[in-house]
């Protein structure tokens, strides 16, 4: 099997942000040598035609380089043979058909410089040369494609036993009690990142092997309370997600202004958002109440002047659990 | 109905790459205030809106739609169409204002994911 070259680790990630596609990237990363047949079947300028056909026919080959004393003359294809076929002329030695202006690369290219060879000159195959002139390998189309689909074949290998490891984290990981962290700072006003945060822990969440659904819970709240960080508070503020395999808490907390009439802002409607804000798509006054919808249970704490404190619990049932660790002494 | 046929119905212009046409879409939503549509979409749906701010995406990401369809042609800051790429979510502007978008989509046979609000409205 063809591998990545050594050092190189080739993994699909979640943050392939690239406009380039997978592909495209590994045709710059897969070198030719990676590719390319080695101990290629070669023949001499001096085999009579009929024996190539045979050898051809035999080794079900579509081309073999021509070699003198090593040394790389030329290369025989199924266009050379079939000229020779039409010419009936199978007693002929190779020298007479084959093609004498062989396109070579190095082993040491990048497979995209075979490709380019491949899309512009309409040859099947190219000649893998040191630079020396000795001839080490040959690459056809054939090669490339093997070649890419072995790379991706390991990236999502590699994804998969990544994922599985993540999903089994918490059974893995020895405690009374196991839980993990996420925390992030929010900055106030910071509409261009505004959501990132959710997006990332989101997607913790169903790498973790969490039910989409409990995703999706989890994702809109802290969604709504990151953006309430970002729209309503003077400093920005602090969210902090603790993920139990039983259990998802989320806190959020600021130091000012603090929410006048709590009761108020718990009413679906009620806005305090000013028109540039509903401008952006916010304030549309379902922001605490889109969170109570999606958890369980909501505490909102704030004080004018001191700041808000919101925590959030999601109790997961055990088909639900995160991780696939739900405690023992926890059984539902 | 899938993505494909969404874009034809709307006349839309694809703005991301490598986007799966056969992508299934099980229903529509049109709302220009994102914790609206939070409120009440279901997943699986076309966003329809008018909002073009990297938000509109975040939205859509936890709200697991399926495609957002950008109304009256507005063209969206290249941090959304980058945002939307990287999320893997289809970001097509239609001509069409929301009113006529949702009534061709809607005619073509594409349900509401719009959840009824269960609280009373307007309880004064």
């Amino acid at each position: 099997m063809v591998l990545p070259p050594a050092g190189k680790k080739v993994v699909v990630s979640d943050q392939s942000a690239e406009e380039i596609t997978r592909v495209e990237e590994l045709s710059y990363e897969l070198k030719i040598a990676d590719v390319m047949s080695r101990d290629v079947f070669s023949i001499t300028p001096d085999m009579p035609m009929h024996d190539v056909i045979e050898h051809f026919r035999q080794q079900r080959i579509s081309g073999a380089p021509v070699l003198s004393n090593n040394t790389l003359v030329g290369i025989i294809s199924m266009e050379d043979l079939i000229r020779c076929l039409i010419a009936s002329d199978q007693d002929a030695i190779a020298e007479k058909y084959m093609t004498k202006k062989v396109i070579t690369v190095r082993s040491t290219d990048p497979t995209v410089e075979a490709m380019k060879l491949f899309v512009n000159s309409r040859v099947g195959r190219l000649a893998v040369v040191e630079p020396d002139g000795k001839l080490v390998g040959i690459i056809t189309k054939g090669d490339i494609t093997r070649g890419l689909l072995n790379a991706l074949q390991t990236d999502y290998k590699q994804e998969e036993i990544r994922r599985y490891r993540a999903s089994h984290l918490f059974e893995d990981i020895e405690s009374d009690r196991t839980s993990l962290i996420l925390r992030y700072n929010i900055k106030v006003n910071d509409f261009t990142h505004g959501g990132a945060a959710s997006t990332n822990i989101k997607k913790a969440l169903l790498r973790l092997g969490a039910n989409p659904q409990i995703a999706r819970r989890v994702g809109i709240a802290v969604y709504e309370a990151e953006m309430n960080l970002i729209i309503h508070t003077i400093n920005g503020g602090y969210l902090r997600v603790e993920i139990e395999p039983h259990r998802i808490s989320i806190e959020t907390t600021d130091d000012g202004p603090g929410i006048p009439d709590v009761s108020k802002a718990l009413k679906p409607g009620y806005s305090t958002a000013t028109e540039e804000i509903r401008e952006l798509g916010f304030g549309a006054g379902m922001g605490l109440t889109n969170i109570a919808r999606c958890v369980d249970t909501m505490v909102l704490d704030s004080q004018p002047g001191k700041g808000t404190h919101l925590k959030l619990r999601i109790f997961l049932k055990k088909e639900e659990t995160v991780g696939e660790g739900w405690p023992a002494n926890k059984e539902s | 109905m899938n993505v494909e046929n969404i874009i034809s119905l709307v006349q839309g212009k694809v703005l991301t790459n490598n986007i799966n046409l056969e992508q299934e879409i099980i229903g529509g939503f049109g709302a220009d205030l994102m914790s609206d549509v939070l409120a009440s979409i279901q997943p699986g749906a076309v966003l329809l809106t008018g909002l073009c701010n990297p938000q509109v995406v975040r939205t859509a990401m936890m709200a697991d739609v399926h495609a957002i369809v950008l109304v009256r042609g507005k063209c969206p800051p290249q941090e959304t169409v980058e945002l939307a790429e990287l999320e893997k979510i289809p970001l097509i502007s239609s001509p069409f204002g929301m009113f006529e978008i949702c009534g061709r989509l809607y005619k073509a046979g594409l349900k509401s994911l719009e959840g009824c609000i269960t609280e009373k409205p307007c309880n004064s």
